[in-house]
């Protein structure tokens, strides 16, 4: 006879068990995620559900703000104003010059026949948060694919682009900045319209300006404007101005290094511009626009 | 060497929504907006293995497994990131979990530091695995406050199993 002990002390499955259970579970939604990216419907509803936690995570840094900003003296307000004001006078030129030299560019472009250039629709966003993984460069903003916020999208502040749409939540996105590790841009030079590929990674949050031969016509303190070959972004945004070059007669390329011209750190508002409607994406029409270029490499393998 | 037999407190069975309060706000903690800063200790880690120290039948891989995914979700990292490495430290807690308890705090705080950075190498090789640069050396800080606070936090997290069920002066406990 086959005696089973009561189960006064039944505590399910061994651990080991469990542990192999969850181990696999993780690595095997870790596989979807960097390599299939089919873990997205996953992402999406657990982000749904971790959203209310989210914003009550943000309230004492909002109320910290808000105090911040209540108890902000008179002095730097006024501070404030008058470099805005000034700021105001010295473009307004400028300013007042855009429309008619607007219409000159779209008249000359007709008669070259070229593509006229549309403005794009914007959506004002706000950086809720960084996220805190010390792999990646990334900030979280408070507009979705509900305000019709979509993958690829780039994203610009006041005096530059920032980085990239890269996942869309419901009610909040991810925006990977330039300075990490897998965003490359495409660039040209301000002064000489050179082009050029910018990629993210350099250490302090600085950008490598790649595969330049070390006779370019590069220099110190050139302004990096995005060329808008890529159709993702639109062209003549400021984006970076070369810090360093190290020219090294035992290598074909010289080593430049950009700094970015926006800071996440300073403001919390950004614009989130729309992908050119102009363009029509290729085959692949639903693809989200960051694939890793090494699965396509493996697929044409194939 | 032998152990000295310490006078050990009774203390009052925990209170499920105190372990699950806690284990909120460690998360709510580890989610607030850090920027990336070097050091910051990561609470969740902690809070969870003290609980399946303390909890071995309350809290346990599955919770962890949960936690981890919250927080992978929360922080835009690779999904299951952080699920494996709580499964694993949670884990690693309940092996020990018997032991543990006879060491002083400090000799405590120990253990707790091996643990949390096993738990930061596995994630870290899963991470280089994936295609990310490495961090740097200050990712492993977080460990180390994280177990300097232990104590601290060992004392906040027996409190209500230390209140006396009925207040009274002549009870001996």
């Amino acid at each position: 006879m086959d005696h089973q002990p009561p189960p006064f002390f039944n505590r399910g499955p061994a651990p080991l068990v469990r542990l192999t259970f969850f181990v696999s579970l993780a690595i095997l939604m870790m596989v979807l995620d960097a390599r299939f990216r089919y873990a997205e419907s996953v992402r999406q509803v657990v982000a749904l559900a971790a959203y209310p936690i989210q914003r009550i995570a943000m309230a004492p840094v909002d109320l910290f703000h808000a105090v911040a900003n209540y108890f902000g003296s008179t002095a730097a307000l006024q501070e404030e104003y008058a470099a805005l004001k000034t700021k105001q006078l010295r473009v307004a030129p400028d300013l007042l010059q855009l429309e008619a030299l607007k219409e000159e560019n779209n008249q000359l472009r007709r008669l070259l026949e070229a593509q006229e250039r549309t403005p794009r629709k914007s959506v004002f966003a706000e950086i809720l948060y960084a996220g805190r993984d010390p792999f990646s460069r990334k900030v979280v903003i408070d507009e979705g694919s509900q305000n019709g916020i979509q993958a690829g999208q780039p994203v610009i502040d006041d005096v530059g682009v920032i980085g990239q749409v890269t996942r869309v939540y419901l009610l909040m996105s991810e925006v990977t900045l330039l300075s990490d590790k897998d965003q490359a841009i495409p660039l040209q030079v301000l002064r000489n319209g050179l082009r050029a590929v910018a990629y993210g990674g350099a250490e302090g949050g600085m950008l490598d300006l790649r595969f330049m031969a070390a006779n370019a016509d590069i220099r110190n303190g050139d302004t990096l404007v995005t060329s808008g070959i890529d159709g993702t972004y639109p062209p003549g945004l400021p984006v970076a101005t070369v810090a360093r070059i190290e020219r090294d007669a035992a290598y074909a390329f010289a080593k430049i290094t950009l700094t970015p011209t926006a800071g996440t750190d300073r403001y919390r508002q950004v614009l989130v511009l729309s992908s050119e409607a102009k363009t029509p994406p290729p085959a692949e029409a639903e693809e989200p626009a960051q694939k890793p270029p090494r699965a396509k490499r493996s697929r044409k393998r194939e | 060497m032998e152990l000295q037999a310490q006078p050990q407190r009774i203390l009052l069975p925990a209170k499920v929504s105190f372990i699950v309060l806690t284990l909120a706000l460690a998360l709510l903690f580890d989610l607030l907006p850090w920027r990336n800063t070097a050091g910051v200790p990561e609470l969740t880690a902690a809070v969870l293995a003290f609980w399946c120290i303390h909890q071995p039948r309350r809290v346990g891989i599955g919770i962890a497994w949960t936690l981890g995914l919250l927080l992978d979700v929360g922080n835009g990292a690779l999904l299951g990131q952080h699920a494996l490495g709580y499964a694993v430290l949670a884990f690693l807690a309940l092996a020990v979990h018997r032991r543990i308890l006879w060491f002083p705090l400090w000799q405590q705080a120990l253990h707790l530091l091996l643990l949390l950075l096993s738990t930061q190498l596995l994630t870290l090789v899963i991470r280089l695995a994936a295609g990310a640069g490495f961090p740097g050396w200050t990712y492993f800080a977080g460990s180390f406050i994280c177990a300097a606070l232990w104590p601290v936090l060992s004392f906040l997290l027996l409190l209500p199993q230390r209140q006396s069920e009925m207040m009274d002066e002549n009870r001996p406990i």
